[in-house]
């Protein structure tokens, strides 16, 4: 060993058994989420793998009959309404996060819409289940219909899109918007070509998690009236409709077990929509990763 | 349109052709502050705010058309405050005032009327740190261009600016690559292209070397040197010994002010100003 000076106290092998601690105790917690998970997919699968059939995709719920009963509307259901909230939320939401964080002037107006927009991030989603009865279909006249549905699952999932399009935004590097600024581009050609190719892998990995959670979501839904027993398959917008959280809500409240089987497999199956979302989701995300060079 | 006289139009043709001027060539080009009777760019009594803060204080001086003018001093002295009001790069900033006049060829730069986008094709920047979009190597220069209207070939203008640039050998058989595949220098040398290729009048550097190793930041002084016959060029610099070997005249500044500004070799050998003197000779900054 060299000699030490006198000033310094290295401590080293206490240092370093801190820094073993902290990696175990993060390690135990990443062991016990997992657990948790796998447990719980474990039970699920175990409850309802024997209904998991092309039967039971493609029939309607049936109270009397549950071996025939199936998920075909609320899958439909679903299908629609996240169809509808898409093609609602992403204009809307990146359009709002391109104006605020291109073109509005650093003002305490824009300030207060930005932490507003926050806040709204976390208002709970039963909330907008009210607004929606009052405003869609109360106010506007749009009845139980799937519109309606997805108009409300679209104002829930807008201050998260607004937001994740703002961080995608700002993730893109100022020197990129100047150095176009300084060739005579206008605030549109920069935008347009520099500034939405380089944000806009990260603007779909935030709209496809703000979807997936519109998918899950069963509270505005019923707040609104979306019927919760259905045999038909929704003819348009204007139609009433059924999702996979409420068919799943419904037959968990029924007493007889076999309804908690269906519950299970109706869980099943709208994981089986929600991972390949995510999964793509998390794709664009790495290849950005690798694409992006600054 | 580009305001060109008609030696300047030889020059580019000139620079066309031969894009890299022999040393004797190059020496001719270098007038001494006398003769120069043209100013591209003047500012009066300027003055530069960032809210209450003022950054640069009442600054009078004339750039020169067609030579290389160093604004030197030490860190926070206001010289990339200047450099980028000349082009309006500091609209962006929200508090930033100014007052004073700074006028390109005549024409009142912060007029109500003036198109900040328009002067910017003519007054082109290079950065500090290398900013190539994350495209190819061909579209980072081309770029510029075909916002701007260009009905050429682009071909040829990338060609161009890019052997006007002396990078053009180095890249021509990987113009579809991207621009992070270059080295720190080479990147820097293609924004350089990049705004070589809208054919602007004025070429603002802001400390172009510093992200730059010694033998990158020797290529794109020596590329300093050959745009002055075609480009006037402002080089802002905390780099003495660069504004020394590069510049035909040199601004000192300090905490705002312009201290001086005559011939570089005036300013590095009888300076007229005692903090001058003591900049250069390292004595504070």
């Amino acid at each position: 060993m060299t000699p030490t000076n006198d000033i310094f106290l290295p401590r080293l092998a206490r240092r370093r058994r801190f820094g073993v601690i902290f990696s175990v105790v993060c390690a135990g917690m990443v062991v016990l989420a997992v657990a948790v998970l796998g447990v719980l997919l474990a039970s699920l699968v175990q409850q309802g793998w024997r209904w998991l059939s092309w039967d039971f995709l493609s029939h309607f719920p049936s109270r009397l009959n549950p071996e025939k009963a199936g998920v075909k509307s609320a899958l439909f259901g679903t299908l629609w309404l996240i169809g509808l909230t898409a093609a609602v939320s992403i204009p809307i939401g990146l359009a709002a996060a391109i104006y605020l964080h291109e073109y509005a002037q650093k003002s305490r107006l824009t300030r207060f819409i930005e932490l507003n927009i926050a806040n709204l991030a976390g208002v709970p989603s039963i909330v907008y289940g009210i607004l929606g009865l009052a405003v869609f279909i109360r106010l506007f006249d749009l009845g139980r219909s799937v519109i309606a549905g997805a108009l409300t699952l679209s104002l829930l999932i807008l201050p998260v899109v607004i937001i994740a399009g703002r961080e995608a935004l700002a993730a893109v590097p100022d020197s990129i918007r100047q150095a176009a600024f300084a060739l005579g581009a206008t605030r549109w050609q920069t935008v347009r070509s520099h500034v939405l190719p380089a944000a806009l892998p990260g603007m779909m990995t935030g709209v496809i998690l703000a979807l997936s959670r519109a998918i899950g979501e069963a509270a505005p839904l019923i707040m609104i009236g979306a019927l919760t027993f259905i045999a038909f398959v929704p003819d348009g917008p204007m139609d009433v409709f059924t999702a996979m959280p409420i068919q799943i809500y419904n037959w968990c409240d029924e007493p007889d077990a076999i309804f908690q089987e269906l519950a299970g497999a109706g869980i099943i199956v709208l994981l089986g929509l929600l991972l390949p979302m995510n999964a793509v989701a998390v794709g664009i995300r790495a290849w950005h990763q690798r694409r992006k060079a600054w | 349109m580009v305001m060109v006289s008609d030696t300047r139009s030889e020059r580019q043709d000139e620079g066309i052709s031969a894009p890299i001027a022999p040393p004797s060539v190059r020496q001719q080009v270098r007038l001494p502050r006398a003769d120069v009777t043209e100013t591209t760019i003047r500012a009066k009594r300027v003055t530069i705010r960032y809210g209450d803060f003022a950054a640069v204080r009442d600054v009078t001086l004339d750039i020169p058309d067609r030579q290389v003018t160093a604004i030197i001093g030490p860190s926070g002295c206001g010289k990339s405050t200047l450099l980028r009001a000349m082009n309006r790069m500091n609209d962006f900033i929200p508090t930033m005032s100014l007052s004073g006049t700074l006028t390109y060829r005549g024409v009142d730069i912060y007029a109500s009327k003036s198109d900040a986008v328009d002067l910017r094709r003519r007054i082109g920047m290079v950065f500090q740190k290398p900013n190539p979009f994350p495209k190819t190597i061909f579209k980072n220069v081309a770029w510029g261009a075909s916002i701007n209207g260009f009905r050429g070939n682009l071909h040829e203008l990338v060609e161009r600016a890019l052997r006007q640039a002396a990078l053009w050998d180095e890249v021509k058989d990987k113009l579809n690559k991207s621009a992070f595949a270059l080295s720190g220098g080479q990147q820097q040398r293609l924004c350089i292209a990049r705004a070589v290729a809208l054919q602007p009048d004025v070429i603002l550097m802001d400390e172009p070397c510093s992200a730059l190793d010694p033998i990158a930041t020797a290529k794109i002084e020596d590329l300093i040197d050959e745009l002055k016959a075609l480009y006037t060029v402002v080089l802002v610099t905390h780099n003495m010994q660069q504004a020394a070997r590069v510049s035909d005249l040199t601004a000192f500044m300090y905490m705002g002010e312009l201290i001086e500004f005559d011939a570089t070799d005036t300013i590095f050998t009888k300076p007229n100003q005692q903090r001058t003197q003591d900049y250069i000779t390292g004595r504070f900054g």
